[in-house]
């Protein structure tokens, strides 16, 4: 098991005289010092708006950003720094796609393709492309434990012009056989678009190897700063499209009526840009390569392990999805019976765990399955056996603060 | 809040359980939906109003505990009540969730509701103890122009 808590400083919060139990990491992930000292020591030492000046502070905040891309670039092993784009999420990254390369791609007739299972980022970006073009959505609808199944693929069809879906499902924290979804777009002309926000934090990402057109995910999930997203797309594609927003730094020549746009990625990056993201990502990266991937995802297989094998025992808990660790990521989406999940979130905060309640940002999922709230636990690097065993221990607890007898 | 019986007090789970005010109304002249997004509360709130008084009231939907018992106390308080009665008092309830008004001689007129009075040190959770009271308020607001 990994032992990184020192590393945390949050970590030894106290609330309601508990040490918090984060397990809300499919939200978002605490920050190392190696993480928030980055950030000081760029704004302490080298602050400058990048790729401007010819001073110092610009020329030392540009060699920071540069290197925190070609460090994205390693981490997901793409090709070349000119395919990776900096945004603001993977929310962002979705719009820039849907915007820049869906309407303009797609017309009456086309469809779009996408699992029931996705977050309202890769969904309602979709169905505006679809009222825009006259393209249809077409849904994956899966089986009962939350897999694509064979006839999910064959919607994949001569008609399909994009196949956009999560390479780990927030909500079923599932793991997808990406390469296999990737080839079946392929198969038929298809743009691949592979949402790694639930992913990349959690084990190895190769472009290359999966293949995709476009791959996005979020930088503050994995150990980074709010509001650094990461756009990867392979260069001819991102060279098609238009740019997606317009103004300083994406241009080459500005005229009275017309203008010519910069080089890959800038073309993509108007205006100022995130430094502390980016820095923030870089020592991010730095952080989780020096852990291994390998090791985080073993890590985070184990906590996983025990929490499904203990909650199985719990009466009255409903895993929602498979419940084999092997398949599954450390995301568990659990309903309580009688008890609404909002409730549970509450009970469960006044013994210091922290877990998301709610829909997951994938409404069409609950209404789908008939769940229209659920509890959802998940786990990150400095999560430990401890903490599940707390978890397990006090989830019963939460039916009998509601008044019921078992 | 530190204790979790105070939050889901006796009171509150009572009315969390009660159906009584829970279904559609037959004879309805006044109806409207109320939606946290965030967390999914969804009510329908249904009036049947008769010379600017509440002869009947009801609501359907799902939530939370806070939400539903919420919802429940306040059709138990606004029913029979004239038009303006019931908005003062669900004025009166907002103003103790903000904490604008909180000594409890004031607040003794709003009865069961007067057990959601700690709601509001549970910023998550303001937004399901209000959620029926703004829905109601809204609609008889539009019903009255």
């Amino acid at each position: 098991m990994l032992n990184v808590r020192r590393d945390f400083p949050i970590l030894t919060k106290v609330h309601n005289g508990h040490q918090i139990v984060y397990f809300d990491n499919a939200a978002t992930t605490q920050k190392p010092y190696q993480v928030i000292h980055a950030i000081v020591d760029l704004l302490e030492n080298h602050n400058g708006n990048p790729h401007r000046g010819a001073h110092v502070l610009s020329i030392e905040a540009g060699e920071l950003y540069d290197e925190a891309r070609e460090a994205v670039r390693r981490f997901i092993n793409a090709k070349s720094t000119q395919e990776i784009v900096f945004v603001r999420n993977t929310t962002e990254a979705l719009n820039l796609i849907s915007r820049s390369y869906g309407e303009t791609h797609l017309h009456k007739g086309d469809k779009i393709v996408i699992p029931i299972s996705e977050h309202h980022s890769n969904l309602v970006t979709w169905q505006r492309v679809c009222q825009k073009t006259g393209a249809e959505l077409d849904y994956m609808y899966l089986d009962a434990e939350g897999h694509i199944t064979e006839a999910d693929l064959a919607k994949i069809d001569d008609r399909t012009k994009i196949v956009s879906f999560a390479a780990v499902s927030n909500v079923y924290g599932m793991k997808r056989p990406v390469k296999e979804i990737v080839a079946r777009a392929h198969a038929v002309g298809a743009v691949a678009i592979v949402d790694g926000a639930q992913s990349v934090p959690h084990m190895k990402t190769d472009v290359q190897d999966i293949d995709c057109d476009f791959f996005v995910f979020s930088g503050h999930k994995m150990c980074g700063s709010a509001s650094t997203g990461v756009l990867y797309g392979k260069k001819a594609i991102l060279e098609d499209m238009e740019p997606f927003l317009l103004g300083g730094d994406m241009i080459e020549y500005v005229q009275e009526q017309s203008t010519t746009f910069n080089e890959l990625p800038f073309k993509f990056e108007a205006g100022s840009q995130n430094v502390e993201g980016a820095v923030a990502l870089h020592a991010a990266i730095d952080y989780l390569e020096d852990l291994g991937m390998d090791a985080i995802e073993e890590h985070e297989h184990e906590l996983t392990t025990r929490c499904l094998e203990g909650m199985k025992k719990i009466p009255h808990i409903h895993i929602i999805g498979s419940t084999d660790p092997a398949e599954k990521t450390g995301v568990i989406t659990f309903t309580i019976d009688g008890v609404h999940p909002h409730d549970a979130a509450t009970i469960l905060d006044s013994f210091g765990i922290a877990i998301r309640s709610g829909h997951h940002c994938a409404q069409p999922l609950g209404c789908h399955l008939g769940v229209e709230a659920s509890n959802r636990a998940s786990f990150y690097i400095y999560n430990t056996l401890d903490e599940v065993d707390y978890f397990l221990e006090k989830l019963p607890l939460v039916r009998k603060q509601m008044g019921f007898k078992d | 809040m530190e204790n979790m019986n105070e939050l889901y007090s006796d009171i509150i789970l009572e009315h969390n359980q009660c159906q009584e005010n829970k279904h559609p109304l037959d004879q309805a002249n006044l109806q409207e939906h109320g939606h946290n997004p965030s967390c999914g509360d969804d009510i329908t709130l249904q009036a049947d109003i008769q010379d600017g008084i509440i002869k009947d009231a009801a609501y359907t939907g799902h939530g939370c505990a806070i939400s539903q018992a919420s919802a429940d106390i306040m059709i138990d308080l606004i029913k029979g009540k004239s038009v303006e009665e019931a908005l003062r008092l669900v004025d009166l309830f907002l103003d103790m969730i903000k904490r604008e008004v909180t000594d409890d001689d004031e607040l003794e007129e709003l009865e069961d509701a007067i057990a959601l009075k700690n709601i509001s040190n549970m910023p998550a959770r303001v937004k399901c103890a209000v959620l029926a009271w703004h829905t109601l308020k809204e609609a008889l607001e539009r019903d009255q122009k």
